[in-house]
This record gives structure tokens, sequence and C-alpha cells, in this order.
């Protein structure tokens, strides 16, 4: 069974639509990258899988189970499927470990010093083991942004949403998040992620998406997508983003 | 100055038997304003239309009266309906009620002052609404909240003179009547502004205090 499954969703806001008839699945242990240009859909799709919106057409399972913003069953979801957000998002009244140990002490009652014993032990994977008593506001960008792959490892998640997490970063800061991230594909981690990481796309993901105007233009591995694209839509987008 | 000094054990005790219910009225006021206005606040922001419908209607309502009224009403009509309250009771509910729109707003502005990142990192992880409140939003909306919360109760504090009208000798009363049988007018009215100052000064302090701890907490 696959761990993320999306069949012909369609999502709207109001009268307009944005997600326009997309299927795909993510197996268990796979890398895929979504690329596409700003607007195209990437991250309410994304959303979408997570429950943080509703879609109109189609349906989304995760391990089997239908994600709808209505059920009950959404917050089960959701602590399976963890996300990382472009802006981070940590809570910035607590220290760095706190924000990792939030979800598992609060949400899945797990017992504290447990948590707190495996919540310094992510900090540490993810390169802060110095910093597990800092303020969110008292770390760079990219130390914000690898506490919130911890937060998300804390969870034990099934699968990781990654929503551009290096575009709110100074380019100098974009290659410790990535790094992170690549230790966490080689390690089996189930990964979506959306990106304009062109070549961390190309040496990490398993598979790439090209979602263009909320339409799934076209997929398949790195080596065949981003070299030889089929579609004149992805020629056009590759041409303008990747130096020739 | 000799004149004024010789009189103040003569007004003081009877002038604190108003300041004792000018702090009775503006503390009862001031938690049940709390208590309405985080219900007001919370009606707004729970998402559900009917909830948020309603409390933006008596927020409208009650912000369109004047206090004073309010006061009358319930002291004055409520008996013709049967519930007979004291003039402190009934003061400390309408000035509850009156208050508790202003309460709302602070709450409702520091709960929507944070970021809907929060909202989201807080959904992501499996929160429902009650951990979002509790554990995310509140603890950083309290930070936003405080400084107008402070004023709120000075403005309150002040305006608990209001129950005067329905016969609460608070403290200005209490001066005004002990006033008209001595004619001591600049001594009394001196002692009374005073003695709202002696309460309101302290508070404001202690506002800037919190104001500035929590900001150290960050
Ligand atoms: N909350 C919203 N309300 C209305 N329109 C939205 C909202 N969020 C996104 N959109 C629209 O949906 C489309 C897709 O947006 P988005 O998923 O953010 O694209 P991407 O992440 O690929 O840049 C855009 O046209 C955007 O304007
Ligand atoms: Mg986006």
């Amino acid at each position: 069974m696959s761990i993320i499954e999306l069949r012909n969703i369609r999502k709207s806001f109001g009268a307009v639509e944005v997600i326009h008839d997309v299927s795909f699945a993510v197996e268990k242990g796979e890398v895929v990258c979504i690329i596409g240009p700003s607007g195209s859909g990437k991250s309410t799709l994304l959303r979408c899988i997570n429950g943080l919106e509703t879609y109109q057409g189609g349906e989304i399972a995760v391990h089997g189970e239908r994600v709808s913003t209505g059920s009950s069953s959404i917050r089960q979801v959701r602590t399976r499927v963890a996300m990382v957000f472009q802006r981070f998002n940590l809570f910035p009244h607590r220290t760095a470990l706190e924000n990792v140990a939030e979800g598992p002490i609060f949400v899945k009652k797990e017992p504290r010093e447990e948590v707190l014993a495996r919540s310094r032990d992510l900090l540490t994977r993810v390169g802060l083991g110095a910093k597990i008593d800092a303020y969110p506001a008292q770390l760079s960008g990219g130390q914000q942004q690898r506490v919130a792959i911890a937060r998300a490892l804390g969870m034990k998640p099934d699968a990781i949403l990654f929503d551009e997490p290096t575009s709110a970063l100074d380019p100098e800061l974009v290659g410790e998040v990535l790094a992170v991230m690549r230790s966490l594909a080689d390690e089996g981690m189930t990964m979506v992620v959306v990106t304009h990481e062109m070549g961390f796309a190309r040496e990490v993901a398993d598979r790439v998406l090209f979602l263009d105007g909320g339409i799934l233009v076209e997929q398949g591995p790195p080596g065949e997508l981003l070299s030889r694209p089929k579609n004149p839509r992805t020629q056009d987008f590759l041409r303008r983003i990747l130096p020739s | 100055m000799a004149h004024f000094l010789s009189q103040v054990p003569t007004f003081l005790p009877i002038l604190m038997q108003g300041v004792y219910l000018t702090v009775l009225v503006t503390l009862g006021a001031f938690v049940l304003a709390t208590a309405l206005g985080l219900v007001w606040a919370f009606m707004r922001v729970s998402g559900i239309a009917p909830l948020a419908w309603t409390a933006r209607t008596i927020i409208v309502i009650v912000r369109g009266i004047p206090g004073i009224v309010t006061l009358f009403y319930i002291y004055f009509v409520l008996p013709d309906l049967g519930l007979s309250l004291s003039a402190v009771q009934a003061a400390i509910i309408g000035l509850g009620i009156a208050y508790s729109p202003y309460m709302a707003e602070v709450f409702r502005a520091g709960i929507e002052a944070i970021d809907r990142g929060q909202t989201e990192a807080a959904l992501s992880i499996g929160m429902g609404w009650g951990l979002l409140m509790r554990r995310v939003i509140l603890p950083q909306a309290i930070r936003v909240a405080l400084p107008p919360y402070g004023s709120t109760m000075v403005m309150l504090l002040k305006d608990s003179s209001l129950a005067s009208t329905i016969t609460v000798a608070e403290l200005s009363l209490q001066g005004k009547l002990l006033a008209s049988s001595t004619f001591e007018n600049t001594t009394i009215f001196t002692l009374v502004a005073l003695l709202y100052l002696a309460m309101s000064l302290p508070l404001t302090a202690f506002n800037s205090w919190l104001e500035r701890r929590m900001r150290q907490a960050r």
C-alpha cells in the first residue's frame, strides 16, 4: 500500500479551481520532488495532503485512511505526516528542545523524560546539540529550519512534507538544511519536497513531478524529467530556471 | 497646606469607606468583564459562523449603550422583571457587562496578531483547538494583549465612579456627600483625587513591570 495516495484531486478557492485532477502516489522510502512555477499549486497540494486545506473532488489517502478536514481522524493523520514550512513556523515562546518535544508530549502523550531524551538526540542529529535551550529568535534561519525538521522527526512520522524549506534562507545557509534532508533520504525517510533546488532534486529525488497551472504536467525519474523533459511546458520551465 | 493636613485625619477614615467600595466594584467588574470578554473573543475566533455572529452582535449592542444606562437598566428595570439586586451587585454586573466588549477586542486583537503559520504548525503536529489555544496562541497573545488589558483596568477603576449614580457610596459619591455636609470642598476633592491616583499609579506601574518581564521571557 502506498503511504500517500492522491486520486483525481480538485481544489478550488471560491470559484477558482487551482488544482485540476491531480493523481499520484508516494511509496514507502520514496523521495518525491515537486517543481513548478510560483502559483502553480504546489503548496496547496501539500496542504491538502496534511489536511490544512479542504479539497472539493477526488480522494487523498494516507496509509489507506482518507484525509478529510471534517473528520476526527484528521488529527491522527497529521501526527503521521509531518510538515516543514517555508517560514519554519517554530513556536517563538519555546526553546528548540520544547519545540521538538511539544507534539510528542502534549499531542501523543508520550512519557516526558523519554521524549526529552529523544528530542535532544534529534537536535544533535541535525547539528544543534549545543542549541537545545536556545529560543528561535536566537537562531539563524538555517538553524531554525533544522529545529523544524527535528520537530517533524519528533512525531515519528511515516512521511515528511517539505514546502520550499530553503526558499526563505540566505544562500549561505541553504546547504546545511539540504544536507540534513539528504541524510534523512539516505536513511529511508519518505519525503515529498516542493523545491526550486534542482541540484537537490537531481541527486536525491527518486521521482520528480512538474506542476503547472494546477495540472500535473509530467513526472519521471530526475535523470529523465530534468534532462530530457517531454512536455513543452516542462522544457520551457526548466530552460528558464536552469543555467544553460 | 497646614489646614489641609490638619483635616486629613478627620476625613480620611470616611473616604476610606468609599475606597473600599471603589475597589470592590472595580475588581468585581474587572473579573466579570474579563470572563465575558474571553467568551466573546473565543466565540469570534472560533470559526463557527453563528457563534462569531452572536458575539459580534452582543459587542455592537453593549458598546452602543452608555455604561450609565446599562447600570440604570440593571438596577431599576430588572426588579420589575422579578430580579432584585443590591446596588453594589448591580454596579459590578453592569460595569462588567459594559466593559466586556473592550476586553473582547483586547483579547481578539491579541489572538489575531499571532501569525497564521503558528496555527498551521500546531495543526500539523496534530493539535486540536484546545491545545492550539492553550499551548500556542494564548501564551503569545497574552504578551500582545497585556498593555491594553492593563489600561482597560485603569479606565475601569475611574469609571467605577458611575456606580454612584445607582446609590453606591463609592469614593466619588462619598466625597461629594462629605463635601456637601462640611463645605470643605478643596480639601475633600483634593483628597479624593489623590486617593484615585494612589490606586491607579501602582496599577500602571505593575502593568509596565509585567510587560517588561514578558518581553524578557522571550
Ligand atoms: N488562501 C487562498 N485563497 C485564495 N487563493 C489562494 C489561496 N492560497 C493559494 N491561492 C491561489 O492558489 C494558487 C496556487 O497557490 P500555491 O499553492 O501557493 O502555489 P505555489 O505554492 O505553487 O506557489 C495561486 O493562484 C494562489 O493565488
Ligand atoms: Mg508555495
